[in-house]
């Protein structure tokens, strides 16, 4: 199994994480390798198992719908890399 | 006794609080006077708290004082920096988290700040706990008490190093794929993984989260009972927390393990595994068999050998989700790259290390549209192959017994260059989480390194889901016929 360096380039956005020539270059390789070793598991009979997300026999885990307090707003906002009063400051989404 | 104080067990410091011949004032400053002493080696921290300590430590007094105070109140222990805690910097070990300071307390965090515990800081860690060694920290390399040019292990390398240097009595770390036991058997104190669900999450900064679990070092076994005593239980913030009562850790720790069924898997025994290791491995399992124990060495759980791939198929994946959160927008590390794609793909390019990175990569390839069915589902299907074998071997047995880890403590800089070779020092600890047991790291004995250097080995022993107690018991009567625990690093 082989990751060329367009693959590693399309999983890196998918990820939207910028990379260099230099990373898609040693991801490529790194990967590749990686996923080598991954093949093993194709030896082994998986027919009628199903799989197993987590291991607690827990589903649909419902709580009270009680109100309690919130974190302190000027809290969360002093984490904000850019705010505007009480906003988190974004670039615009949509384009021209 | 001041000199010493550093080198007690977090019961023998709490009988010297109940009993006022010390303070936790005392302790506090005598715990800050040994950081100062060895952090310049050892490098265990990332933030140190030393003022809200003291205040702690000064309230712990007065509740002390008042005959209250349960055994945690005012002994100093040290929280590894992917656990949350309100108004105290919290950074994971990862440079995108450099400037966050949480709004809340993890519950874990919480539940201790209500049995009056003082925290010295906050501890180094593999970025985001992906690594087997602390190399991967964006604040630095963590060093091994024992050897100062090797690994104390990893992601929770600061939690172990602290406490096995004597910075601190106790410490949390956090387990997904062995990053509490695998640092605890390098830097030679106890440290256990959690049944999953056994310990909220709620604040846990999220790696693996059909994984993590929060656990416990400590310098004895009955140190780190008392530890998850206090931190387990139902949370209902965490919606896969478990409603399984907690019970009493330490009450039945004494019993012993006269007919204890105790299997020994021999997959865990790799090919080139140290022989030091085996060795010390294999005379703990003598030393419980003379203890009364029924040994079975001819336990066998086949799909062993597929865990490191399903773990590192699952974890990734799991991983590319949770840290998708990391925009630069919300709070941490932000980028200015012109326009808002740039930005964000310019946050997590020079806010994530490099190991983040491939596992982020691994992971979104594994989930990505063509591959999921290969790779996930696959994964998730050995996944219950690998739980019903356990499940089987503890229709006959009440523990399994296996090393920690195939070597001791590597050099810094050894296994960095190969990135498969390091996910593949991790195969004794990955089938405990994906099973979702708990298992526990206990010093078993010492290995001699080419270089002289003598290294802490670790015995581990895995228990059925939710029987800690079985597990602790198992563990303090081993302990407590060798003086192992005892031992400190030279230094």
């Amino acid at each position: 199994m082989s990751l060329t360096p367009d693959e590693v380039r399309h999983i890196a956005r998918l990820a939207r994480l910028g990379v260099t020539d230099e990373d898609v270059e040693r991801f490529s390789d790194q990967l590749s390798h990686i996923l080598d070793y991954f093949e093993q598991l194709k030896q082994i009979d998986t027919d009628d198992v199903p799989p197993t997300a987590y291991t607690l026999d827990l589903h649909n885990v419902m709580r009270d719908d009680e109100p309690g307090p919130s974190a302190e707003a000027e809290d969360v906002l002093a984490n904000a890399p850019h705010r505007d009063g009480d906003y988190f400051r974004v670039r615009a989404i949509l384009e021209e | 006794m001041a000199d010493d104080l550093h080198r007690l067990t977090l019961h023998e410091a709490a009988d010297l609080l109940h009993t006022k011949q010390v303070s936790s004032v005392e302790l506090t400053r005598a715990a800050f006077e040994r950081i100062r002493a060895v952090e310049g080696d050892i490098h265990a921290f990332i933030t140190l708290t030393e003022e809200e300590a003291l205040g702690q430590a000064a309230r712990a007094d007065e509740v002390l004082a008042e005959g209250r105070g349960t055994l945690l109140t005012g002994i100093p222990a040290a929280i590894k920096d992917a656990i949350s805690t309100k108004g105290v910097r919290t950074t994971a070990g990862s440079k995108i988290l450099e400037p966050f300071v949480p709004v809340y307390d993890a519950n874990v965090i919480s539940l201790l700040r209500e049995a009056g515990f003082v925290m010295l800081g906050k501890t180094n860690m593999d970025e985001f706990a992906m690594g087997s060694s602390g190399e991967n920290s964006a604040y630095g390399v963590t060093h091994n008490p024992w050897a100062l040019d090797r690994v104390p292990g990893g992601s929770s390398s600061g939690s172990a190093a602290a406490v096995a240097s004597g910075m601190a009595y106790w410490a949390l770390g956090s387990d997904t794929g062995g990053s509490v036991r695998q640092p605890a058997a390098l830097s030679g104190v106890v440290g256990l993984k959690p049944t999953y669900g056994r310990v909220s999450r709620f604040g846990l900064i999220a790696f693996g989260s059909s994984l993590d679990q929060i656990g416990p070092f400590a310098r004895s076994v009955r140190d780190a009972a008392a530890v998850l005593e206090t931190i387990a239980g139902f949370d209902q913030r965490d919606s896969t927390s478990a409603p399984v009562e907690v019970g009493s850790y330490t009450e039945r720790l004494d019993e012993g393990v006269k007919g204890l069924r105790v299997g020994v898997p021999r997959e865990y025994f790799v090919e080139g595994m140290d022989a030091n290791v085996r060795d010390a491995v294999e005379k703990a399992i003598s030393q419980l068999a003379s203890l009364g124990a029924e040994i079975d060495d001819e336990v066998s759980l086949p799909s062993t050998g597929a865990a490191v791939s399903v773990y590192y198929i699952i974890a990734p994946s799991e991983a590319s989700a949770n840290l998708a959160r990391y925009d630069g927008v919300k709070y941490g590390f932000s980028f200015d790259g012109g326009s808002m794609w740039e930005d964000m793909e310019g946050t997590r390019q020079h806010g994530f290390g490099e190991e983040v990175k491939r596992r982020i990569m691994i992971g979104t390839y594994a989930l990505s549209a063509g591959y999921y069915d290969a790779y996930y589902l696959k994964a998730q299907k050995v996944r219950t192959l690998i739980r019903r074998e356990f499940d089987a071997a503890f229709q006959k047995h009440d523990v399994l017994i296996a090393p920690v880890t195939p070597t001791p403590a590597f050099k810094i800089g050894e296994k960095t260059g190969d990135p498969l070779q390091m996910y593949l020092s991790d195969v004794c600890t990955i089938p405990v989480p994906i099973a979702g047991l708990p298992a526990i790291s206990v010093p078993c004995g010492f290995a001699t390194a080419d270089d002289g250097a003598r290294l802490p080995v670790g015995l581990q022993i895995i228990a059925k889901p939710f029987d800690e107690a079985t597990m602790f018991r198992a563990a303090h009567a081993y302990e407590q016929s060798t003086s192992w625990h005892k031992e400190f690093p030279p230094f």
